[in-house]
């Protein structure tokens, strides 16, 4: 494989990731979030410094793992707070605070952002075959968690979380366990992000970001582990596809954000079980 | 001291530009409870046309009023055409429509206009100053201040004093006994857009005239900041947007003189807004 297809892949198999830890947060517990890229950035930004002080490969993931989802829980203590709108708006507001403290950090490079990381000690299609085990882990983690009592617990408070409390499911605590584990793994992406493309820069975290993510998720289908990885694969590979509208690919991805959500508002998931419904209901289809 | 006073005054100028741009989300959370994030496409809209149609013809009443007529009719057909088909959805779909809408209308913005921005050919309202309690503000800070609170002034007395503004909170407080009552839902609906999307547009113009400089990017920080203000604000409140907006501003100018080794602007205006909704999470004005 060439160069340029094994760092689009390392890519597909990161926001892949990513896309399953928010449809934890989003999919699974019903808690709409805006600044995903900021657990995404503090976990680059952990994994990097902790690289740069002389940690082994290992040891930089699983740090900025934990530190990623302590940040989590503690955001998730807002959504004890505030529901829906609100929480959206305060998600977005954390993003926001992330990207202007790192921007005045000098420790953290400030505008520049950190370079000169330390490699992995894999090749580059070591790092490949890496991130797609962890995506696969991450995968199958996220069916099993959708099975467990947690994700039950987790789909009966996206469904009504009062109804929820009144069944004796403890809200705080699996709210604040969608958010630490969701967060855990974007920053465990994050950090490989750092080792992948060696130096990390506040504006990859940027609000757009965590946007792609959101849209990642809902056009996948919130909730729907097969459909968010589905729709995570595509949605990083399409841009490639469309090289020839390369100068339009916002308006073509903006327009794409709209059409779905007019015309499928339960994603691609939403999308093909109609089909599948539709062929049921006339049998000579 | 003075140095105090004056950051407090710069802060309610741009206090005050928030509240126009942050008056149209307002109403349209509060009607339909959808985050209008396209609004900052409006605004945006409202501040290239009023350069580019000063500019061609030299007069910038004709520039605010092709701003306002073309972002209301626009804001008018963004309802028909994104929101009112999946008003029946949850509320993130919409969400995701709009912000769909608003980075369509960004990249239109660059490929129409230019990535680089346009500025007035001729612009005196932004050097020449004026004093006031020993401070020089230009005169566009002057204009923007004055032409916002006329505004919400005077769509406050609409809102709280006439038939037309006694329909409208019939309709945002119970909308199918508003229709009992001979009140088009829909008609209100349209209204919303075409006076929020107005008020957004001028909003454009003014900042336009403030900084001298227009660019396709301008509108969506300003629009995450009128959402902060919208949820600070209480739900849908009026006099609410106007206290959160002035407070915003205000508490932004302060901290990136205080604070700016630490955080930046943005980073400053949510940080107090998560505070706020940490100690009062149903908004500043709300019950």
């Amino acid at each position: 494989m060439n160069t340029y297809l094994v760092s689009l892949f390392t890519i597909v198999a990161i926001n892949t990731i990513l896309a399953l830890s928010l449809n934890i947060i989003t999919g699974f517990c019903g808690q709409v979030s805006l600044g995903h890229a900021a657990f995404y950035g503090i976990g680059a930004y952990a994994g990097a410094v902790l690289a740069i002080n002389g940690a082994p490969f290992p040891l930089a993931l699983a740090g900025a793992f934990l530190i990623t989802g302590v940040f989590g829980v503690v955001v998730g203590l807002a959504s004890l707070r505030v529901r829906h709108d609100f929480l959206a708006v305060v998600t977005m507001g954390v993003g926001f605070l992330f990207l202007g403290f790192v921007r005045k950090q000098r420790w953290l490079g400030g505008e520049l952002g950190l370079t000169g990381l330390p490699e992995s000690g894999l090749s580059a299609l070591g790092n490949l075959i890496f991130i797609s085990i962890a995506a696969l882990l991450v995968f199958c983690f996220c069916l099993y968690l959708k099975r467990s009592w947690m994700g039950v617990a987790f789909d009966a408070i996206a469904r009504d979380q009062d109804a929820a409390a009144t069944l004796g499911i403890d809200v705080a605590r699996f709210k604040l366990s969608a958010f630490g584990i969701g967060t855990a793994i974007a920053g465990f992406a994050g950090a490989f992000y750092a080792y992948f493309s060696r130096s990390v820069l506040p504006d990859t975290f940027g609000l757009l970001v965590s946007v792609m993510i959101l849209a990642t998720v809902v056009i996948g289908g919130m909730g729907s582990v097969v459909g968010v990885a589905v729709a995570a694969v595509l949605l990083t590979l399409m841009p490639e596809w469309f090289r020839f509208v390369n100068d339009y690919r916002l308006l073509v991805f903006g327009g794409l954000l709209v059409a779905v959500m007019l015309f499928s508002p339960g994603g691609l998931t939403g999308l093909s079980l109609r089909m599948v419904r539709g062929r049921g209901a006339n049998p000579r289809v | 001291m003075m140095l105090l006073v004056e950051i407090v005054l710069k802060g309610l100028v741009y206090g005050s530009m928030y509240a126009l741009m942050a008056v149209g989300l307002t109403l349209v959370y509060g009607l339909l409870r959808i985050l209008h994030i396209a609004h900052a496409g409006l605004f945006t809209l409202g501040a290239f046309l009023g350069v580019v149609v000063t500019n061609a013809t030299g007069s910038l009443t004709l520039g605010f009023v092709v701003a306002i007529v073309v972002a209301a009719t626009v804001g008018a057909l963004i309802y028909r055409w994104a929101y009112q088909p999946v008003l029946k959805q949850p509320p993130h779909v919409p969400m995701i429509i709009s912000i769909g809408i608003l980075v369509m209308m960004e990249d239109s913005f660059r490929i129409i206009f230019g990535s680089y921005g346009l500025s007035f050919k001729h612009n005196p309202y932004y050097q020449s100053t004026v004093g006031f309690l020993g401070i020089r503000f230009t005169e566009a800070e002057i204009a923007t201040v004055i032409v916002s609170f006329v505004l919400i002034g005077l769509f406050s007395l609409i809102a709280t004093r006439t038939r037309i503004g006694l329909s409208w909170r019939a309709t945002v407080t119970d909308p199918a006994m508003a229709s009992v009552f001979g009140i088009s839902p829909i008609g209100v609906r349209y209204a919303n857009f075409i006076v929020g999307s107005s008020l957004g547009a001028i909003a454009g113009v003014l900042i336009a005239i403030l900084n001298n400089y227009v660019e396709p990017g301008m509108g969506a920080t300003l629009s995450y900041k009128g959402l902060a203000i919208v949820v600070l604000g209480g739900l849908g409140n009026v006099r609410g947007t106007l206290v959160a907006s002035l407070l915003l501003g205000v508490v932004e100018n302060l901290g990136s003189i205080y604070l700016t080794d630490v955080l930046d602007r943005d980073a400053i205006g949510f940080l107090f807004l998560i505070i706020v909704l940490m100690i009062r999470p149903q908004g500043l004005v709300g019950k």
